[in-house]
């Protein structure tokens, strides 16, 4: 059984915190338990720091004992998804080739949220280097889905998602390439965001496709994923595509909202493929922003629907076979045994050390790089590249954002598409030309399936309107509260 | 574009370094071929006078002072070597 502290929001837990109802320690262990009694089913943790955990919620009660607390973060445990570097802890980005590695430093966004008193609290597991729709890439094997544990939590970002939902912790960070984030956190009724390209340092990010590759927040509430944005957000010189952007009070804002946004729906975006479900749920949350007063238009974008994923797999695996390259068997990561020479040392490391999707992607992004087809293949996908983010540019010169599904289909069953990797692609289609784009979109609740199964609502902002984003996104879970829905586990 | 016939994995596997067996050979090349027909769909679109978009961060030259700053110690650069000695990274002979 969930105690009473499992399924609490982090604001929640924060209020409690400062009254000192409950302490840090507390709080973790009250984590650790239910990790212990839940996470031999749902597997979303590769890793968890007990006795480091439980060190820094002793300092953060002492800290705020002497009226020194840091904030509202002070004293929670976050979750780390795996290919975020916090020092002195495992980096595995679930793949063999890291099994063995310990971070030597922090990442920019743990540095801050240490800073802030919370508490990193574990690894979480995923797609291998974040490739994958499913977490079924992890080579540590795959995460269940809370709601059922025969199915996929979604990907990459499972575990992420997986631990908020299974009330394990009540934050935890993501990473978004093309749906990494938003597409678990629907799967796994939760609520999560993918910032604007260039809002978040990915410094101490594993990078996979680093023109796409943004960290976000995955949590129980819109207002949990402003506390934790506005606790990781801001310029970095150590990120060179780091945005010198205002970070306002994301929780603040969400008090000063004023409704009435002018909301686009793009018609593309419930044609064929859209699970009939899914789809009546999410024309239900857009007729509840109609009648609360939104002016909900009808919008097109015929370039992102029909091309965006195609341009995804050119232009990331373009640059994963790129990234990496530094895996190479001789100054960290697995190396192999077997290698006969220096040079064998590479192909063989690399053999052991990558599972399938990782293989492919590489040999992917190599022909599309190599003599001959960039031009074809490369520089042409970057040039529809161009076209998407103007047809974004357009409709959201009228609109406040826009709506639409996350995921075509609620989760779905392990093992279902894991032999068909373009199946499996296809399942980002709503979620990846937000990447190509660089616009920031949240995934928030919006029902359930006949059969218990979580739905996801895309809305989709501006350019680091993250503020405005968020207050949308809590005009419509305010409203319906399907966060305080559980799985029984 | 190319035919998906033109994807030579031998090639791109020794490109990659990467050592292939036999049956990811197969796998590969007929799980990348249905992809590479799937992209083909871009051939559809008009490209011309279009500017290639690299990343969709609005920065540009991005300089920073040439300051000395802390970097990371010796001990911790290397506490992840697969093989290691005397402050230096170990590997297989490379010159006869």
């Amino acid at each position: 059984m969930a105690d009473d502290l499992n399924y609490l929001p982090a604001a929640r837990l924060a209020e409690m915190l400062g009254s000192g109802k409950i302490s840090s320690v507390g709080l973790v262990q009250s984590c650790l338990a239910r990790t212990k009694a839940v996470d031999g089913r749902v597997k979303a943790f590769n890793s968890c720091d007990e006795a480091g955990a439980l060190a820094l919620a002793q300092d953060s009660d002492q800290r705020r004992a002497a009226g020194q607390a840091r904030g509202p973060l002070d004293g929670i445990p976050v979750g780390f998804k795996d290919v975020i570097a916090v020092a002195g802890q495992p980096l595995t980005c679930s793949s063999k080739m890291l099994a063995n590695f310990i971070s030597p430093y922090d990442a920019t966004v743990t540095e801050k949220l240490t800073a802030a008193g919370a508490i990193p609290f574990g690894r979480l597991n995923m797609d291998e280097f974040a490739m994958g729709s499913s977490t079924e890439n992890s080579a540590f094997g795959p995460t269940a889905n809370p709601w059922d544990l025969t199915r996929v939590p979604g990907g990459s970002s499972g575990g992420s998602a997986a631990a908020v939902a299974a009330g394990e912790v009540s934050l935890t960070l993501g990473s978004d390439t093309g749906g990494s984030i938003r597409q678990p956190a629907a799967l796994c009724g939760i609520v999560g965001l993918k910032p604007t390209y260039g809002l978040v340092s990915r410094y101490g990010l594993a990078a996979y496709a680093s023109s796409l590759d943004q960290i976000g927040t995955m949590a129980r509430t819109v207002e949990d994923a402003a506390l934790l944005l506005g606790a990781i957000a801001g310029h970095d010189e150590r990120d060179s595509t780091s945005f010198k952007a205002d970070v306002p009070d994301y929780r603040a804002e969400l008090a000063r909202s004023k409704g009435r946004w002018r909301l686009g729906v793009p018609k593309e975006f419930f044609g064929a493929g859209l699970d009939p479900e899914v789809g009546a749920a999410v024309k239900a949350a857009i007729e509840h922003y109609r009648a609360t007063g939104c002016e909900i238009r009808e919008v097109s974008l015929p370039l992102a629907a029909e091309y965006a994923i195609a341009v995804y797999y050119l232009i990331a695996t373009a640059e994963a076979s790129s990234n990496l390259a530094r895996y190479d068997g001789v100054r960290y990561g697995r190396r192999s045994a077997k290698a006969k020479d220096a040079v064998d040392l590479y192909y063989q490391s690399r053999a052991e050390g990558f599972g399938d999707e990782v293989k492919r992607r590489i040999i992917l992004g190599t022909h599309v790089l190599s003599s001959g087809y960039y031009d074809a293949y490369y520089l042409r996908a970057q040039k529809v590249r161009t076209l998407i983010r103007n047809e974004f540019t357009a409709v959201l010169r009228d609109c406040d954002a826009l709506l639409s599904p996350t995921s075509p289909t609620a989760a779905f069953k392990l093992g279902e598409k894991s032999s068909d990797p373009l199946a499996m692609y296809l399942t980002d289609i709503y979620t990846i030309s937000v990447n190509l784009a660089g616009l920031p979109g949240i995934s928030v609740p919006c029902g359930f399936t006949t059969g218990g199964l979580p739905i996801g609502l895309q809305i989709i902002g501006r350019p680091f309107d993250e503020a405005g984003l968020l207050s949308i996104a809590r005009h419509y879970e305010q409203a319906h509260g399907w966060y305080s829905k559980h799985p029984s586990l | 574009m190319s035919a998906n016939s033109d994807l030579n994995i031998d090639y791109l596997a020794n490109l990659a370094r990467l050592a292939l067996t036999g049956a990811e050979k197969e796998k590969f090349s007929r799980q990348l071929g249905d992809i590479l027909h799937y992209v083909e769909k871009l051939k559809q679109v008009d490209v011309s006078g279009v500017e290639p978009m690299a990343h969709a961060s609005p920065v540009f030259n991005v300089w920073q002072e040439d300051a000395v700053r802390p970097g990371l110690p010796v001990d911790e650069a290397l506490r992840n070597a697969p093989a290691q000695r005397q402050h230096m990274i170990v590997v297989p002979k490379v010159v006869e």
